[in-house]
């Protein structure tokens, strides 16, 4: 009650002489807003949500209706309790205006608050934010300093371009000052200006005269960071700052050598914060800079050799000192010195310590290499710390480090590290193994080794393309095969849960069972394996709950290649005409296509199924396909006789996505083809819509094999998709008409499956020059799945001398309208054109 | 520096300072990200973790988590340093600084930041010199307040 009296007291000055009346009216209508840690103490009683949201509210309507009625005494009561409550997360815009009442007030308290409010409500986003500009600018040429420095911090903090065009001459006004208390903060205030509008820099160049002779740290530190600004963001400034490195190495090693200083004593330490301040700022001026590296080489040392490093302010200057002699020109006495410190720091309990030491050294070791291998088991022994950050880094540098030489022990540690990590690391790491084994391997024996240490450990992390590589691997190590089929079969015997595994041995098994059954393996004890029992474990990875489809498919076609490598034809035949009936459509067509093999193809069988030639590598992620690209990778020319075998994860697919700007559309989703089998389905099904069709014309003859081919070719089999027009009811349509490039889709149902839609589209050019490079790429909506298989060329001659041919299968079970979005890209006369357009004149039997 | 969050272990605000604009949406969901992320963190790991394309930088003091988002060029340690420096800063003003302390004189909190640091730099590395500006100013607070009262401006 006090507090009246005091209320009463003012009000009744400041309101006119003569209205007492009035004036006792108004206080009986009128309480006092609660204090604000009244509101911050009551709110805190809220025992649920929603209480909270009563009492917020309630308060609020006070507050505006106290705001309504422009009550200058408690304004600023209540902004500092909407601040609060801001805080809490309830919204405070209705207090904006407020602010700006409070900034210009006189009263200092006022003041406080207001720019508070500014800072907190009023940012460069909001429509009221530059009517503060005046303001700040009264503010800025106040009489008393610390109104001064309200502004200046403001203006710092979060001042909007505009503003700071408005007021950028009034901070360098400040920065000229003797004043160090508003020439730190004016310091600042410039560098936040240079950031929103960086062509004032230029006017902010004479104040920087003598910034560095100041005594005050306040205002050094302050300076060297906008020294800093300046630098980093103009060469010509950084020429000009170059003669500013023999002050800045004094100033340093003053700070050094200079005895206890009380006021900026950190741990026995001074001024830690102005020294990493000056070693960033010298690092940027003696980046590829001889002379001015020369010129700070002794401080360098002298910081790194007598920095006290038992505790963390102490490292945080050698860090920076590190940093900063790895970047700059410096010779190569200090640069071991630095790698040895970060070296030490690996060493340090303290696990931020080695923390940043991974990430710097990471950052070397390219550049260092021979130095950081010095430091390699410490590195290796930072796999086993507790910290996710730090075993990341960790493996990340151990896989740089390795090379020809460690990579027997090294090897150990990371298979070691494989089998205990968490598994977010565990694709990366297998990845990494991979990688190294590949460029490393002492031995073919090693090699295949690790890959079966990997792919029995961390089998269900391998990353789907490493399926093909491996495989590609272990054919050409001829001499291991044996050694792998049978490592291989003793591994599915007691794992068949992880597929890449899964899938790398059945592909092998189905290559050299007989290898496998009749005991030849040299590396180790041969093991005695029958016919039967190798069929018995594939039959049994086709029945499994644990096998994916793919994983299916591999396992089938691998039974069907032992068809000619082993004896028990019968039993196989058998298989074959089980799965020709499976639901599994891939399965299907795949038991149908053998079963076909079996009964019409027998003479070719041998042929077709025989061993794998050596595989010529090709991109170190499998073979690229012109039909699936992202936007990035470069397309390779295809080649006619080779089936699509695009083993591109999903990711690709979102980019064509990206690039087709819909997102409805489902991206061309390639099944999974790392199997040369599942291309063969492709191709087979086209062979086989002839055959199934009874009495339909004959086959074309399968074409015989080309003998170099990359990898995963099915067995021998061309792709010379075999399309015929049996069941041409469908009209074909022109799906695009631009340009002198016509597009036109011609269509068959594909057998068995009615859900399934054959385009095969026809590219032609009425120009006279050809279209080169010619890319088709489509996607469907959501409900659909579209399959691209390769191109027959990717040149469009010039005046209908020939066209491309390219088969599309979309499936649609929903039997839903067909749209299309396509993209077509190619180079015509020298230019490149690209261009996108929907397909919509889909006639309805394509889809019904 | 981009920003500095406190926090308490039940993921309650109690001081935001955004050195770089965003949008209110944008800071709610940054706030609520990063402070699920260092909650989960274990006490044994590092205070360090890069989060989007930031560093985040972190340390608990009692009740409060203290959380800075650094650019990349910017030193981790000395940022561990700078937030002990604004504890420090706030233990001598408050005398034995605790969370209650931060919450019912948020404003004070704020105050001595923007005393110690002004655009996420510090502009003073002095911790005598930044408590004597916090002082003189509290006390320009009082005695203008208490002058007005007293001898209001002339109309």
């Amino acid at each position: 009650m006090t507090s009246w009296s005091a209320v009463v007291g003012s009000q009744c000055l400041s309101l006119h002489q003569g209205h007492l009346p009035t004036c006792l009216c108004v206080f009986q209508r009128m309480p006092a807003p609660i204090r604000l840690r009244e509101l911050i103490r009551t709110i805190r009683t809220a025992r649920t949500q929603a209480e909270e949201r009563e009492m917020i509210q309630k308060e609020c309507a006070a507050i505006r209706s106290s705001f309504r009625e422009e009550d200058n005494t408690y304004r600023c009561r209540n902004v500092a309790k909407l601040l609060y409550m801001h805080m809490l997360g309830y919204p405070a815009h209705f207090g904006q205006l407020e602010c700006l009442k409070l900034i210009a007030s006189q009263k200092f308290t006022d003041k406080r608050i207001g720019y508070l409010g500014a800072m907190l409500l009023l940012d460069e986003r909001q429509d009221v934010h530059l009517l503060m500009t005046n303001c700040i600018k009264n503010d800025l040429n106040h009489s008393t300093q610390y109104v001064q420095g309200l502004a200046l911090c403001t203006l710092g903090c979060m001042g909007s371009s505009e503003m700071c065009r408005d007021l950028a001459g009034e901070v360098e006004k400040l920065l000229k000052t003797s004043n160090s208390y508003l020439r730190k903060k004016a310091a600042l205030c410039a560098v936040h200006v240079i950031r929103k509008v960086p062509e004032l820099m230029e006017m902010f160049l004479p104040a920087t005269k003598n910034l560095l002779s100041e005594k005050n740290h306040g205002v050094l530190h302050t300076s060297v960071v906008l020294l800093t600004e300046m630098c980093e963001r103009s060469p010509d400034m950084l020429s000009h700052f170059r003669k500013l490195v023999p002050q800045l190495v004094r100033i340093l090693k003053n700070l050094i050598m200079s005895g206890y200083s009380p006021e900026h004593d950190v741990s026995g330490i001074s001024d830690p914060f102005l020294q990493v301040r000056i070693l960033r700022l010298l690092r940027i001026l003696g980046r590829s800079d001889d002379d001015s590296s020369e010129a700070m080489n002794d401080i360098l040392a002298q910081v790194a050799t007598n920095t006290e490093t038992s505790k963390n302010v102490g490292n945080a200057i050698l860090y920076e000192t590190v940093l900063t002699i790895m970047d700059i020109k410096s010779e190569s006495g200090l640069r071991v010195l630095a790698i040895n410190i970060l070296g030490r720091f690996l060493l340090n309990n303290d696990k931020n310590i080695r923390y940043v030491a991974l990430t710097s050294l990471l950052k070397t070791v390219q550049t260092d290499h021979n130095a950081v291998q010095r430091h390699r088991s410490t590195i290796v022994d930072c796999l086993k710390d507790l910290d996710v950050s730090i075993k990341r880094r960790a493996m990340e540098l151990s896989f740089a480090l390795v090379n020809g030489n460690n990579i027997r022990g090294m090897m150990k540690e990371l298979l070691y590290f494989l089998d205990s990590c968490d598994p977010e690391f565990k694709a990366d790491c297998a990845s990494g193994v991979f990688l190294a084994a590949e460029k490393y391997a002492p031995s073919k024996r090693w090699h295949i080794d690790t890959i079966m240490r990997v792919l029995t450990t961390a089998g269900s992390y391998v990353r789907d393309d490493s399926v093909p590589n491996l495989i590609q691997l272990i054919t050409n190590s001829v001499e291991m095969h044996a050694y792998t089929v049978q490592r291989l079969y003793k591994a599915l015997l007691d794992d068949i849960s992880q597929q890449p595994l899964v899938q790398v041995s059945s592909w092998c098994i189905g290559e050299y069972g007989d290898l496998l059954v009749s005991g030849q393996c040299e590396e180790e004890e041969p093991i005695q394996v029958t016919e039967d029992e190798v069929l018995d474990v594939l039959e049994g990875l086709l029945l499994s709950n644990l096998s994916t489809p793919v994983t299916r498919g591999y396992s089938l076609t691998a039974i069907m290649k032992l068809s000619t490598r082993f004896s028990s034809v019968n039993r196989i035949k058998k298989v074959v005409s089980v799965y020709g009936s499976s639901i599994d459509v891939e399965l299907q067509q795949r038991a149908v296509e053998y079963n076909a093999l079996f009964k019409k193809y027998d003479h070719m069988r041998p042929a077709l199924l025989e061993r794998m030639p050596i595989m010529e590598k090709t991109a170190s992620n499998g073979p690229t396909e012109i039909v699936q690209t992202n936007g990035e990778t470069e397309p390779s020319v295809p080649d006619t006789k080779h089936p699509p075998l695009v083993t591109q994860p999903a990711n690709q697919a979102n980019d064509l996505l990206d690039l087709l700007g819909g997102n409805d559309v489902v991206p061309v989703i390639q099944t999974t083809l790392p199997t040369k089998p599942a291309s063969a389905g492709g191709e087979l099904l086209d062979l086989l819509g002839d055959l199934s069709l009874s009495g339909g014309p004959a086959p074309a003859p399968v074409p015989s094999v080309p003998v170099s081919q990359p990898p995963f070719l099915l067995d021998g089999l061309s792709s010379q998709p075999l399309f015929t027009d049996i069941a041409a009811v469908i009209p074909p349509m022109t799906a695009y008409n631009k340009n002198g490039l016509k597009i036109e889709f011609t269509f068959e149902r594909a057998n068995p499956n009615p859900n399934i839609a054959v385009i095969t589209i026809h590219a032609t050019n009425t120009t006279e020059a050809d279209m080169t490079e010619f890319v088709f790429q489509a996607a469907v909506p959501k409900t659909f799945q579209l399959q691209l298989l390769s191109p027959s060329s990717n040149i469009v001659p010039a005046l209908n001398q020939g066209s491309i041919t390219q088969i599309i299968r979309v499936l649609n079970p929903q039997k839903q309208q067909l749209r299309m979005r396509v993209k077509l890209t190619y180079t015509h006369k020298g230019l490149p054109v690209q261009d996108l357009a929907e397909v919509n004149n889909f006639p309805p039997q394509s889809w019904q | 520096m981009q920003f500095m969050l406190l926090f308490s272990r039940q993921g309650k605000l109690r001081l935001q300072k955004w050195y770089v604009p965003q949008a209110d949406k944008e800071k709610k969901k940054i706030t609520r990200e990063l402070v699920q992320t260092v909650l989960a963190r274990k006490p044994k790991m590092c205070s360090f973790l890069e989060w989007r394309d930031l560093k985040v930088v972190y340390k608990r003091y009692a009740s409060l988590y203290f959380c800075c988002a650094i650019e990349d060029q910017d030193n981790e340690l000395i940022t561990l340093e700078i937030i002990h420096r604004y504890v420090e800063l706030l233990d001598k003003y408050f005398g034995s600084v605790c969370e209650l302390d931060i919450i019912f004189n948020f404003e004070k909190a704020y105050f001595i930041l923007d005393e110690f640091l002004l655009g996420g730099e510090a502009q003073e590395t002095s911790k005598k010199n930044v408590l004597k500006a916090i002082e003189q100013a509290d006390l320009l607070q009082e005695n203008l307040d208490f002058q007005i009262r007293l001898f209001p401006a002339p109309s």
